[in-house]
């Protein structure tokens, strides 16, 4: 039989390739529809609401304060100014609690496996409790259970009449660069190199001789010597300025706001149980083997761990921790529940009130995310890549 | 005459439990230096079980277990001093799949002897040699055959310049091509004058190096004799069974 015309399609639509381009190019063509639309609509409502588009309002004065910015502002900055203050406040506290986060749940996560029962048990009901109750509820617990509980300024906790404790938040001394401080600096990096080239000579002589070095404690001798003996030697060259109570609240110091305290404890509380079960798979996942022919070999604990189990667990758990470390900065965006002055509470929130540029306030908040995501993605599949496994 | 000094492992009335279930029983076991020893019997008899005492891999509860002139017993000193000396090769291999063939090999010599890296490695592709996989120094175990890594455990375990070798199955997880090249690289230990304790059902090696095979059933030792004697006169009726299985006749 002749191939007809009606065959020759048939086959077309039977043939993989051709098959997938066509629903590719037909959901492509549908989205494109789709944002055409809306973008249509939404300039047609904002037109006849009298509402100009453009990014003109970044340039106009707030006329807004702002209860903690990293960089200088007051409310005669621009609309521009409030997203970097927003930007950084939400980096402020994602920093914060990955760190926290990474060290509580490393902890959590090696007691959930240690020799010790209790131990073991408390950070079982540590993690099952903590990750089982809702992040939003976690953050209003520490902010309106914990520090709304605390006392008012005139009677604030005070820890040896220097760090103080109260409703406000927390205030401590602040360090102030005096004469002799470029000096002083001088002198702890050189102390940090120092130790490097200590690392590196340690190295090479147990290479060729065998003979080990107790790098870490020479290192943390030379770096607190130079820390504690440089201070005095380049004449005391930070001062601290001391919190005071005048009238009804501190003044001077360096302060942390109660939204900071609670969004940065709750983060890293709920985070941890996460990273903690991370760090525990990641280390059961080192077969028996592996730690059965370091002990055949003569290797103690601490080599087997340190040489052969965590090498092996990092690979496993870096992926699971990097959705972590995402979903905590993502989830510093409930800050707005507490009014802690994120970006989306500044931005998204104040802004977007006072100015209506609803689409370009929410893409541009949308667009910061979506960076800060791929950023980190992108540092940790390099990361990943260095470190995985050759395999046949 | 023979006294204690001419033992290199004594096992005296070893006796070892898991919760109710009596694994080793009465277990009494003398190596002589440069012995080669076959051990077989059914699975779940506990021949991994008793060897795996030797270097404290497993606890015994009663008796004792004397190697190298150091008794066994909870002090740590001790068992890293008989874990030094006792090299072990597993049937999984158990290579580091983090580190290259030679890291593999210099892991131990390195921070467990405390040998310079450069002399570790030179140690490390002498051995290599002996296993005949040189060439393969700089890849990883993942790269490599089943054959070639369990040659590699080997020369791993000999890096540390062992007293004595324990075996646990080395070939049971190997396709059947490969089980020749590592039996070839055990046969040569043996002839060089290695201590074997070797558990296997490879019977072919056990008639060409053992210089004794012990059968083990149900948690004892039943029968210990030289090859010969072991494969054409076994006394016990269990022996026999377990022969005329292992040798499917
Ligand atoms: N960790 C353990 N807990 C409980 N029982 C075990 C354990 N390890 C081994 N056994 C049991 O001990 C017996 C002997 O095991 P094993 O020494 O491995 O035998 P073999 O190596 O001769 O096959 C088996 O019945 C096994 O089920
Ligand atoms: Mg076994």
């Amino acid at each position: 039989m002749k191939p007809t015309n009606r065959n020759g399609l048939t086959r077309l639509f039977y043939n993989p390739t051709a098959r997938s381009l066509f629903f590719q190019a037909l959901v492509l063509g549908g989205l494109l529809w789709f944002v055409l639309t809306i973008v249509g609509n939404v300039t047609t409502n904002l037109n006849a609401r009298g509402i100009s588009s453009g990014f003109g309002f970044l340039s106009q004065p707030a006329g807004f304060g702002i209860s903690q910015s990293l960089i200088e502002y007051n409310e005669t900055f621009t609309f521009g100014r409030t997203f970097f203050v927003g930007l950084l406040n939400t980096l402020l506290v994602s920093a914060m609690g990955v760190v926290a986060a990474t060290i509580l749940g490393v902890f959590v996560g090696i007691s959930r496996i240690s020799p010790n029962w209790l131990l073991r048990k408390i950070s079982m009901v540590y993690i099952e409790i903590l990750r089982n109750i809702p992040l939003l509820l976690q953050i209003f617990f520490w902010y309106y259970v914990v520090l709304q509980t605390l006392p008012r300024p005139r009677d604030s906790l005070s820890f040896g009449e220097t760090i103080f404790i109260n409703i406000r938040g927390v205030f401590m001394p602040k360090p102030m660069a005096e004469t002799g401080f470029a000096l002083y600096v001088g002198l702890l990096v050189a102390a940090v190199v120092g130790v490097i080239f200590l690392g590196q000579w340690a190295k090479r002589r147990m290479r060729d001789t065998g003979q080990q070095f107790p790098v870490f404690w020479t290192s943390v001798a030379i770096l607190l010597g130079t820390l504690v003996l440089g201070f005095f030697i380049t004449g005391r060259p930070i001062a601290l300025d001391y919190p005071e109570l005048r009238g009804l609240n501190f003044r001077g110091g360096m302060s942390l706001i109660p939204e900071l305290i609670a969004l940065w404890f709750a983060l890293t509380i709920y985070t941890s149980t996460y990273i903690g079960e991370i760090v525990r798979s990641g280390i059961q996942s080192v077969s028996h083997g592996q730690t059965e022919a370091c002990r055949a070999l003569g290797l103690n604990e601490k080599q087997r761990m340190n040489l052969v189990v965590l090498p092996q667990a990092m690979r496993v758990m870096i992926p699971p921790m990097t959705s972590q470390y995402l979903n905590l900065t993502k989830n510093s965006s409930l800050a707005t529940a507490i009014g802690y002055p994120d970006l989306v509470s500044v931005f998204a929130g104040t802004t977007l009130n006072q100015t209506g540029q609803a689409i370009e306030i929410i893409t541009m908040t949308m667009l910061v995310y979506l960076t800060i995501s791929l950023l980190v993605s992108a540092f940790m599949n390099w990361f990943n890549k260095r470190v995985a496994l050759v395999e046949r | 005459m023979t006294n204690q000094q001419d033992f290199i492992i004594t096992l005296k009335n070893v006796n070892k439990w898991y919760g109710e279930f009596h694994v080793l029983k009465d277990i009494n076991l003398n190596v002589k230096m440069g012995e080669r020893i076959v051990i077989c019997g059914p699975s779940g008899s506990g021949k991994s079980t008793m060897i795996r005492c030797i270097n404290h891999l497993e606890e015994h509860q009663e008796g004792d277990i004397v190697v190298d002139g150091v008794l066994l017993n909870n002090d740590l000193k001790n068992i890293g001093q008989i874990r030094k000396e006792v090299g072990m090769v597993f049937q999984h291999f158990n290579l580091f799949p983090h580190l290259t063939v030679l890291q593999n090999c210099t892991l131990a010599p390195i921070w467990v002897r405390k040998m310079p890296q450069k002399e570790a490695e030179a140690i490390a592709m002498k051995y290599l040699e002996r296993v005949k996989i040189p060439d393969q120094a700089n890849k990883y175990p993942g790269q490599l055959s089943g054959g070639q890594q369990q040659r590699v455990a080997i020369a791993r375990s000999l890096c540390m310049n062992p007293r004595v070798m324990l075996f646990d199955e080395p070939t049971s997880a190997l396709d059947p091509e490969m089980i020749k090249e590592v039996l070839d690289v055990m046969v040569e230990l043996a002839q060089e004058g290695m201590t074997m304790l070797c558990v296997t059902h490879e019977m072919g090696f056990a008639k060409k190096v053992a210089d004794r095979v012990i059968f083990m059933d149900a948690g004892q030792i039943i029968e210990e004799n030289e090859p010969e004697s072991f494969f054409n006169n076994p006394q016990s009726d269990r022996t026999k069974l377990f022969l005329s299985q292992v040798l499917g006749h």
